[in-house]
């Protein structure tokens, strides 16, 4: 039996979030601390070491990141965390943040030494307005008891587009303009908030460094999967019994963490699929639930682990009828800015619903995949890229599900 | 500098580091089509038209921005690169007003020679169209049709980088999206200047003039009305383009027949009156230098800098000259003098003027602008509206016979034509200021300083001891970037400012495509024609001299104030 292994959230439920002190008595900034001692290039070398990936989903090093950034010669450098927690089904960050905000505060305080940076911003989704005060009163507390050196942090709010998530895009949210991407490079690293050298990463990231530090990068990349290793904070949702979350190493398959730790399905019924990642994650199908949670093993099934978010779904549900509101979700989330994001979404919709209503024809599916597969290697960010992902795994995996709906079509003409 | 080599469809080709794909391609003879991108100006990869597969790469890159990298493999034309590129241009039209015969751009429209190109033969998309479709007809300049744009965001980047006015920007969000003026309001709303370099950047018919070509239809149709038409300078070395002439070719004589045969009772010159705003502008940079007067002076001739500098830098109101631009100057004799000499009812009088410009449309209906007792300039026609024109009448453009100008607003100078030409209407001024303050024939009538598609041009001249500093400037962003240079105590005499890009040869009237190579040829057509010309002096202008003597007295007059100058007004940014 499959357990928890609480790294990040190993403070979870164990102290008051608005006490700094009680953060202190369980070994709080003691990594920051032993940070400052250390070298900038060590500490950039320790988590380059222990493999941390980034947690917001597109699994870059973080050590690497945190490099580069320090290598680029700039007078002004900045640490942003991604705190805009926008999937669905997704509060792992919201955790962290309410529940242990020093540990977030701890970690960028960290990378900001690392790279040279003394300014940070967090910036938080617009929806958790109760999380600011959480986070200003820690970063106020450590501030004043001088933990931080001459770090500092500021609290950003998004006005609530799933856009912002997007790195480039929450950087120009950031400085007050239109939340769209832009095309990479420049890469943040490089030109970053106000055009200056920045490193962007999600709290799960930030939050996993000081047990880092404080225990060596050999204890945390022997942690779950070798090339992915760690923890990872998943979110159960649907029609699974747990709906809950739960910090797992990463070798962790898919049917422990929903049979398992998730208690199993719901009432009896049958499993019929689950969406990892959130809505931009692929469905996956009964036959693939082995597959470990790690990051390339979830690629290689051509799905993603994204934020970590399980939505279960049962054998009752009409997978056709999921896969629309999945698509109606980008439609109203795409900024506009490249035409195939910004029409496509709206096309994909369209033709599931009228397949949906039973006016599909077989041309409509081919088109989807068309459209969808132009869309994933052609649409600026990842949004774009992402929003087809959900639609062609049902199409590969349940394509009965669409063909009988196609053929309810025929019946009423 | 730094070099790199790569391959792009197997030809191995070696560039300076950080350049685009795009333009890597183009060393190697490989055409990338692209949609939104505009050189300097809008690089943005929102259009994904000019997706390129770059070995090791999941997705396709954007040519356009990627830039290239040593070792890079870049494949141009693959089933996946191909796919793409047709499945957006599908996209976007089944999101296009594609109503191609009745619109303005017709067989000048960069989706459809896209879509030709890329063999696009379907559109496999039947759905709704973005939002409803909004006509913005607010300005007397403008026409913005949201069912024709496809967001390739060139509007935006040319209205905020190059002329930082930022008129419009993208309101809403995804299949909603739609550019426009804050809150979705009429351009008419917003410190819209009304320069047209939209229309100029649009890629289709988003953006276009307001045309009046029936209204004039109809003017020269009614055996009551006597039609008068001018032609700006600009107007004569771009209007060709529209019929297979190179930008630049001076086509001045086939223009003016063109004008004579669409029926237009008498064709005389912008020019006339761009002599004559330098005998005023001239002389009232001579009175505030000689007798202490706000200085710097600065040039009034585009509507569009004087309705920018209304909006966002009035502080300059007492610098501005108060001379009427050659336009609206010609407008006024035209219902007064020119009316009296042929014994017209002023009431009968057509008054229409060709313009590079689609400013100048607003500038005719400001209500300052009736010193005549009637609206001075009835029509403004852009350079791109009177081709239309005499395409509609079947007229050979190319091959008309040439013809003059009709007396007495015919005769010009080569000082008069450069007022077409950044720097122009400086040069022209300090050819007549010089000669009139030190009673000296210059040396050589060529000031090359003051020339040219720099951003901002300087200047000091020797006037008989007195050092005189000029300086001129070109696009709003460079107007923008002078003036504050002045707010911070640089000091200037006499300051020329045009709106558009390379002055008037780049004006929003003018043919499409117009481009920074097309502006130099067009500027070298102008100051071909300044060389050509007997008289380059406007002072020298025989039938300036003549209306001086016979109607305004003298330059600065009690007629001249009366007719030719007028005054400014602060407008709000908001």
């Amino acid at each position: 039996m499959v357990k928890e292994n609480r790294v990040v959230l190993r403070n979870h439920g164990e102290l008051d979030p608005l006490k700094i002190d009680e953060y202190i008595a369980r070994d709080g900034y003691n990594a920051l601390k032993k940070a400052f001692n250390m070298g900038q290039d060590d500490v950039i070398e320790e988590v380059k070491a222990s493999k941390l990936r980034g947690r917001g989903g597109a699994g870059f090093s973080c050590g690497l990141k945190w490099l580069f950034t320090k290598q680029v010669e700039a007078d002004q450098k900045y640490v942003v965390c991604n705190a805009d927690e926008g999937e669905p089904g997704t509060y792992k960050d919201r955790m962290i943040m309410q529940y242990d905000p020093h540990t977030l505060i701890e970690g960028m305080a960290i990378c900001g030494y690392a790279v040279g940076a003394d300014k940070g911003y967090i910036y938080c989704r617009g929806e958790y307005p109760y999380i600011l005060d959480i986070l200003n009163t820690a970063i106020g507390q450590a501030a004043e008891k001088g933990l931080l050196g001459d770090f500092s942090i500021e609290v950003r709010y998004g006005a609530g587009a799933y856009v912002c998530g997007e790195e480039t895009a929450l950087l120009a949210s950031l400085e007050g303009k239109r939340g769209e991407p832009s095309c990479k490079p420049p890469y943040p690293t490089v030109e970053g908030v106000w055009k200056k050298p920045t490193v962007v990463n999600n709290v799960e990231t930030f939050a996993s460094v000081p047990s880092i530090i404080n225990k060596g990068a050999e204890w945390y990349s022997s942690i779950g999967d070798p090339d992915y290793p760690g923890t990872k904070i998943l979110t159960l949702s649907g029609d699974v019994n747990n709906t809950t979350f739960f910090e797992v190493p990463t070798d962790t398959t898919l049917r422990e963490v929903i049979f398992g730790l998730g208690g199993g399905m719901k009432d009896g019924k049958a499993f019929k699929a689950a969406q990892v990642g959130g809505n931009s994650g692929a469905f996956v199908p009964e036959s693939l639930l082995d597959t470990p949670i790690a990051f390339d093993s979830m690629e290689s099934i051509s799905a993603t682990l994204g934020s970590g978010a399980v939505f279960v779904l049962d054998e009752t549900r009409d997978i056709v009828d999921v896969s629309c509101r999945v698509a109606g979700f980008f439609v109203h989330e795409s900024c506009g800015k490249c035409a195939p994001c910004r029409i496509g979404t709206t096309r994909i919709h369209e033709i599931i619903e009228r397949i949906g209503q039973g006016r599909g024809n077989a041309a409509d599916l081919v088109l989807l995949k068309d459209l969808g597969s132009v869309m994933a290697g052609s649409c600026l960010c990842g949004l774009g890229q992402a929003a087809p992902v959900p639609i062609l795994s049902v199409l590969k995996h349940f394509a009965e599900d669409y063909d009988a709906a196609i053929a309810r079509a025929g019946e009423v003409c | 500098m730094e070099t790199v080599e790569l391959l792009i469809d197997n030809i191995p080709i070696k560039v300076p580091a950080g350049t685009t794909i795009l333009k890597a391609a183009e060393e190697a003879g490989v055409h990338i089509p692209t949609l939104c991108y505009l050189e300097d100006i809008n690089e943005i990869g929102a259009c994904r038209i000019c997706v390129v597969e770059v070995e090791g790469y999941s997705t396709l890159a954007a040519a356009c921005v990627m830039p290239v990298h040593q070792g890079m493999v870049v494949k141009t034309n693959t089933p996946a690169v191909r796919a793409s590129r047709r499945m957006n241009l599908e996209l976007i039209l089944s999101d296009h007003d594609s109503d191609c015969p009745t619109c303005i751009r017709n067989g000048n429209c960069e989706l459809q020679t896209l879509c030709e190109e890329l063999n696009v033969r379907n559109v496999r998309f039947e759905g709704t169209k973005k939002h409803e479709r909004i006509l913005d007809t607010s300005t007397p300049a403008l026409v913005r049709d949201t069912g024709k744009c496809i967001l390739c965001y060139r509007c935006v980047s040319v209205c905020d980088h190059v002329q930082g006015v930022d008129a419009i920007a993208a309101v809403n969000r995804g299949f909603e999206t739609t550019i426009a003026p804050a809150f979705n309001k009429g351009l008419i709303d917003v410190p819209c200047v009304e320069c047209g370099q939209c229309i100029l950047t649009c890629p289709v018919g988003a953006l276009y003039e307001k045309e009046c070509i029936d209204e004039v239809w109809t003017a020269i149709a009614d055996k009551e009305k006597f039609t008068v038409v001018q032609t700006a300078p600009a107007t004569r070395v771009s209007i060709g383009e529209e019929f297979g002439m190179e930008p630049g070719d001076i086509s001045t004589g086939q223009m003016v027949a063109a004008l004579r045969r669409l029926g237009f009772d008498a064709v005389m010159d912008t020019d006339f009156t761009a002599d004559l705003t330098i005998m005023e502008e001239g002389h009232e940079f001579i009175e505030r230098l000689t007798e202490g007067g706000v200085l710097p002076l600065i040039t009034s001739c585009s509507p569009g800098w004087v309705k920018y500098m209304e909006h966002f830098y009035p502080e300059f109101i007492p610098n501005m000259s108060t001379c009427k631009s050659p336009q609206q100057m010609f407008g006024a004799l035209a219902k007064t003098f020119y009316a009296e000499k042929i014994d017209l009812d002023p009431e009968k009088v057509v008054s229409v003027s060709i313009m590079p410009c689609t400013a100048k449309k607003y500038e005719a209906q400001r209500p300052e602008m009736r010193d005549s007792g009637y609206q001075d300039v009835d029509y403004v026609l852009t350079t791109r509206e009177l081709a239309r024109m005499i395409k509609e009448a079947g007229i050979d453009f190319k091959n008309l016979p040439e013809e003059d100008y009709d007396d007495p607003m015919g005769e010009s100078t080569g000082a008069a034509v450069i007022f077409g030409a950044t720097g122009g209407v400086m040069e022209a001024a300090l050819r007549t200021a010089y000669e009139v303050i030190t009673g000296k024939t210059l040396a050589s009538v060529d000031f090359h300083d003051v020339r040219g598609l720099e951003g901002i041009k300087e200047a000091t001249v020797d006037v008989d001891g007195t050092e005189v500093k000029v300086a001129v400037a070109h696009s709003l962003g460079h107007a923008r970037e002078l003036l504050e240079r002045v707010k911070a105590g640089s000091q200037y005499h006499f300051i020329e400012i045009m709106g558009c890009p390379g002055g008037c040869i780049g004006g929003g009237g003018q043919p499409i495509p117009t481009d920074t190579e097309i502006r130099d040829a067009r500027m070298k057509g102008i100051y071909e024609a300044d060389e050509a010309m007997a008289l380059r002096k406007s002072h020298d202008n025989p039938s300036i001299k003549a209306i001086y003597e016979e109607y305004l007295g003298k330059p600065l007059g009690d007629k001249s104030h009366h007719l030719l100058h007028t005054e400014y007004t602060e407008r709000s940014q908001y």
